[in-house]
């Protein structure tokens, strides 16, 4: 598998893309500024970012409630993604839905899912639509290991399989539903077993290490172009921060934090391409504080952007 | 105009949308050789093939989903739930996917889904077989609920809830399936949110639902012969619901009686009955009277499905007591 230079410098930006973001709200969310619930996707960004780097812009993802990198990775503007985020009107949904259901449809992003498992039977339905209609688009349903154990995420990948449906399913494999290990949510150790059960291949690979996911996730793409049907890839990782935030994690041990923060998937990457000359530290400063910038002015216009008139509660319920 | 059957009428609305939009699809259990479990597909698979009629594994989250799915892509989705009963296990495709995603994502998404589903009782089909669910789906914003209780309705209302841009919960009546009726053999819609007279009268407005619209005409028949003139009043659709034609009526009539086969307890009866006191408290002459199915499942054993359905001898008795 080839993968360019370039390639991996966008990664490797897409990735602490995600990391910047998902930390200012990590702060906003501390100092009270933002409503409702926030899952943060620190310590997984090689997954969305990896996975994502294999689309189109035509090409479609179901999301979940940890959706924010996978919005970032597919193309989701900071800036719209953190207004609806603080609940304004200029964000992707007019703050109609909160950090739990940002959608950019016209990006091929079918929604982040307050609902766990939720995503599966749609990805298939676009990816029905794509099949239907000819065209060689992917459908990517992102899900959890919570997820994993859902019926929906069950009959998604048993139809996927039956109709030979171009979907990746990728799951995300971060240990814990909220509190409950895999060890006892599930009686095998890696979720990719499953793939078996709908014949399909089944892949495991290190959730940490963005290139090993491009690469799982590039050869089930091109499967599912190809007409050769779904894939399921199980990527191994751990959220960094708690379910959500506030969580007091009292279901896991502070050294087990410290020993996935150890194998940081974004250090990983900028080690390697150190190491291989592709990145200097002045150009990984370059990137980061590009990133920094845009962040800002993203959190500038979610600040000074308007909150919706309560005259439009009840637009957008029908077409 | 040709005599079809409620069935035939459903039929014909999936089969000419197929022709005139290749982005109209059918999905869902048995629909396609086998026609579908109530026959009301037969003969689309023949003519369409299976890309476009798709047998589904017995997987109802999935073929709403994958209904969704599509639709949010642009495409037309009819899909088929066996029985509405089996809604059950798929309800969060319907009422949380399908239903909240415009409105989650800020009115950047349409979905123009159908989801047809027989309900009702009197086959002797029993409690998981025979429910009237449609006051859960009247109840979730998004989705818009239709209930045809004729052939001529069923078609024009099929077309319209496939050509419309929202997700549609189609409720057919599996007892109305044979009926007969004149059915014209060009494609029509019928507006959704517009309710018919099906029967003009002075003395008393009884607003009825799928079969019950059969049942409350029998009892207009009835109570005319005792020189009470009813009028009967089919919503067609519950959302949207046209209570301004039921309020025109209550105000030429005095009087309200609403009939429903689900059961009365929380039944879109109570919805109707309290929109009417709002707007025409004043023009009532007695309290608006509900009728519905007793709170119990549905039962099997013949003597008491036929007690748990409402008959016009209770609509005739209800009217007399409004009157006084
Ligand atoms: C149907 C449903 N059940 C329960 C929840 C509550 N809930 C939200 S996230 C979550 C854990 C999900 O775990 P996983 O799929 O592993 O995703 P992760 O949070 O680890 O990314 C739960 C139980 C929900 N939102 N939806
Ligand atoms: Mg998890």
């Amino acid at each position: 598998m080839s993968i360019t230079n370039e390639q991996m410098i966008q990664m490797f930006t897409t990735m602490n893309k995600i990391r910047q973001f998902e930390t200012r709200v990590q702060e906003f969310f501390a100092d009270g500024r933002i409503p409702g619930f926030v899952h943060l996707y620190i310590g997984e960004e090689a997954i969305a970012t990896g996975a994502c780097a294999t689309l189109r812009k035509e090409d479609c993802i179901t999301s979940t409630h940890r959706g924010h990198g996978h919005l970032i990775a597919k193309g989701g503007d900071l800036k719209l993604m953190m207004a609806e985020i603080f609940g304004k009107k200029t964000g992707y949904c007019k703050g109609k839905g909160g950090s739990m259901h940002i959608a950019a449809v016209e990006l091929g992003i079918l929604g982040a899912n307050g609902i766990v498992g939720g995503g599966g039977p749609i990805a298939n339905g676009a990816a029905l639509a794509f099949q239907y209609r000819g065209q060689d688009n992917v459908a990517v349903c992102f899900f959890g290991d919570g997820a994993a154990n859902q019926g929906t995420t069950q009959e998604a990948m048993n139809l996927a399989s039956a109709w030979s449906l171009p979907v990746v399913f990728v799951n995300e494999n971060n240990g814990y539903g909220i509190s409950c290990p895999t060890s006892k949510s599930m009686a095998i150790t890696d979720i990719a077993d499953r793939a078996a059960a709908y014949d399909m291949p089944g892949v495991v690979v290190d959730g940490n290490d963005v290139l090993a996911v491009y690469e799982a996730v590039s050869e089930a793409v091109r499967r599912a172009r190809e007409g050769e049907g779904p894939s399921l890839i199980e990527c191994k990782t751990y959220r960094w921060r708690g379910h959500f935030e506030g969580d007091a994690c009292v279901y896991r041990d502070e050294n087990e934090v410290q020993s996935w923060v150890e194998r940081d998937p974004i250090r990983k990457l900028e080690e390697k391409l150190q190491e291989q000359g592709i990145l200097s530290p002045e150009k990984s400063r370059e990137i980061r504080d590009a990133l920094a910038k845009e962040l800002e002015a993203a959190v500038a216009f979610a600040e000074e952007s308007p909150l919706p008139s309560v005259d439009e509660l009840e637009e957008d319920v029908y077409a | 105009m040709a005599t079809k059957t409620y069935l035939q009428a459903l039929n014909e609305a999936m089969r000419q949308e197929m022709e005139r939009d290749p982005e109209v699809f059918i999905l869902g259990e048995d629909v396609g050789q086998f026609g579908g479990c109530f026959g009301v597909t037969q003969g689309l698979f023949e003519t369409f093939g299976e890309a476009r009629v798709k047998d589904t594994p017995i997987t109802e989250s999935a073929i709403v989903g994958a209904a969704t799915g599509a639709a949010a892509m642009g495409m037309r989705p009819v899909c088929e739930i066996m029985f509405v009963d089996f809604i059950g296990v798929a309800l969060d495709q319907l009422y949380n996917q399908a239903a909240k995603m415009r409105f989650m994502f800020g009115g950047k998404a349409k979905i123009p889904m159908v989801l047809r589903a027989p309900q009702g009782a009197g086959i002797g089909a029993a409690a998981q077989h025979s429910q009237s669910l449609e006051a859960w789906f009247a109840h979730v914003p998004g989705l818009k609920v239709v209930m045809p209780s004729t052939p001529y309705d069923a078609k024009g209302l099929l077309i319209a809830a496939i050509r419309d841009d929202n997700p549609v919960v189609f409720l057919e009546h599996k007892i109305l399936y044979g009926i007969e009726g004149e059915v014209p053999d060009e494609p029509y819609t019928i507006e959704l949110g517009k309710a018919k007279v099906q029967r003009e009268g002075n003395d008393v407005t009884i607003v009825a639902t799928a079969a019950m619209v059969h049942t409350a005409l029998e009892a207009a028949e009835q109570l005319a012969a005792d020189g009470i003139d009813a009028e009967v009043i089919d919503p067609r659709s519950l959302t949207p619901l046209d209570i301004d034609t039921i309020i025109d009526s209550v105000k030429k009539t005095h009087g309200l009686l609403i009939v429903h086969e689900a059961v009365r307890k929380g039944g879109v009866g109570g919805e109707i009955a309290a929109q009417v006191a709002e707007q025409a408290f004043d023009f009532l002459d007695a309290p608006i009277m509900r009728i519905g199915a007793p709170f119990t499942p549905v039962p099997f054993s013949p003597p008491l499905e036929k007690a748990f359905i409402p008959d016009a001898g209770a609509v005739v008795g209800a009217v007399k007591q409004m009157r006084g």
